[in-house]
């Protein structure tokens, strides 16, 4: 397992490396950003991870759910993916945020309009850190639960997010939201932005098993402490 | 029907205790009243202008408000044990969770009836839309922020900083309501803009959370 992680991240570096030689010196310059435009093929991968991730938080969520009563062990893993896949989630989604204002301020002349997508991505952004605040500040026999509850509100909420903020925003036209890239793809750029796409997936996927397995290890530290602790009383009774 | 007579013997059991103290209505009125004087200070109120803001600032005031009162709503239930007393029962759950978000739907509704008037005094409002259609938009509105309030309130009656954690995860949840709210509040006022959309919104939200708060309550109660 150790061997194959090692594996993994040594692909994943060189995927990375071989996006970064495509993204910054083989890919055309665009012809009205310039070069600002490259900051592209990191801001988008990181922009779809961040939505990719939930999905697998609300598995780990409804997982822990349908488990904890019939097989609590099992039920535990699936929390621990739940956590990990929320805190990628969350650097995601920063990244993402963070790379579109500073793509922002020099393509639009502003760090953040609320656009559409823009604020639906806030609002994606917002729900996973009260996710994580009801995780650290809930007690410990109860947080798997709570947060799995709230991982399921925060997955019916966002489909109604997304339509309300489309309302809001179609009554007024937003004034600086071009096409952008989604107009369409030069062939040139593609190769440099699939590279990218492949290697900060598997960037992502490499995180979320590291953070799993981080977790699983808390857990089982946690229930020698409380299996030991059982044993000491059973002793001293006998 | 069982459930319908359980859901309002907690109802019941729920007006009569704050008839009997009134600390909830009292602290939400005060508080919503406090939130209408400090915004008179960040722009002039009488202003023409002020139609355009009032929707949102009435919203603040009764979120606010909420908030404080919803803090306090599961908290009676711990003196004494009781919620334990509840988890043992074999009544439904979700009768209980109904019956609380019920009277507390019933209480920001009177804080509602008494700031209405205030607002148009202080705020010097005349609507210019279709004013009836506020007796549409209030209640779902209200219902929309209790039966969250209510749910995330019973969710983090046991965590550390009970009362802070309340906002921190009703707030982003009930974004998209609010926003609702607000806009049709506002387009209701102004009399620009058709509430219509909004109002079907309220509406499809306050049935989808309603269903999820009664399904996952008994899950809530039970996290141990």
């Amino acid at each position: 397992m150790k061997k194959f992680l090692w594996l993994w991240l040594i692909a994943t570096l060189t995927v990375l490396a071989w996006g970064f030689h495509l993204a910054i010196f083989v890919a055309p310059t665009e012809a009205t950003m310039g070069n600002i435009q490259r900051i592209f093929y990191y801001h988008v991968p990181s922009a779809i991870m961040g939505m990719v991730f939930p999905y697998v938080n609300l598995i780990g969520s409804l997982g822990y759910l349908y488990l904890r009563r019939n097989n609590p062990l099992r039920a535990l893993a699936m929390d621990a993916l739940a956590l990990a896949a929320a805190e990628v989630t969350l650097v995601f989604v920063s990244i993402g945020l963070v790379t579109g204002m500073l793509w922002a301020k020099p393509a639009w002349g502003i760090w953040w309009t609320w656009d559409e997508r823009l604020t639906t991505y806030l609002l994606l952004w917002l729900l996973y850190v009260s996710y994580m605040l009801v995780r650290r500040f809930s007690s410990t026999g109860q947080t798997y639960t709570l947060a799995a509850v709230i991982s399921i509100f925060a997955g019916i909420d966002v489909p109604i997010v997304y339509m309300s903020i489309r309302w809001w925003r179609t009554q007024h036209p937003s004034p600086v939201f071009f096409g952008g890239p989604d107009a369409g793809l030069d062939p040139s750029m593609v190769p440099a932005f699939v590279w990218n796409i492949l290697g900060w997936t598997m960037w992502g996927v490499f995180i979320l098993v590291l953070r799993y397995g981080l977790e699983r290890r808390r857990q089982q530290v946690q229930q020698q402490i409380a299996n030991s602790a059982l044993d000491a009383g059973l002793e001293g009774n006998a | 029907m069982n459930f319908f007579w359980t859901t309002l013997h907690h109802l019941r059991k729920d007006l009569k205790l704050e008839w009997r103290s009134r600390d909830a209505v009292n602290a939400m009125l005060f508080f919503a009243l406090l939130v209408v004087v400090i915004f008179s200070f960040a722009f002039d109120p009488t202003a023409a202008v002020s139609r355009q803001i009032a929707g949102g600032i009435l919203w603040v005031a009764l979120v606010f408000a909420a908030v404080t009162a919803l803090n306090q709503a599961w908290a009676r239930e711990l003196h004494n044990q009781v919620l334990d007393a509840q988890r043992m029962s074999p009544s439904p759950a979700a009768a209980l969770f109904l019956g609380k978000v019920l009277a507390n739907f019933l209480f920001v509704t009177f804080i509602e009836i008494v700031l209405a008037p205030l607002f148009i005094i202080f705020y010097n409002l005349h609507v210019l839309g279709n004013g009836w259609l506020l007796l549409l938009v209030l209640p779902l509105g209200t219902w929309a922020l209790v039966v969250n309030g209510t749910f995330f309130a019973a969710l983090g009656l046991r965590t550390r900083n009970r009362e802070l954690l309340l906002p921190l995860v009703l707030f982003p949840i009930s974004l998209p309501a609010l926003l609702a709210m607000v806009q049709a509040t506002t387009a209701i006022l102004t009399g620009e803009a058709d509430p219509g959309l909004w109002i079907q919104m309220l509406a499809g939200y306050d049935i989808i959370f309603t269903t999820v708060g009664l399904l996952l309550f008994e899950v809530v109660l039970h996290a141990e």
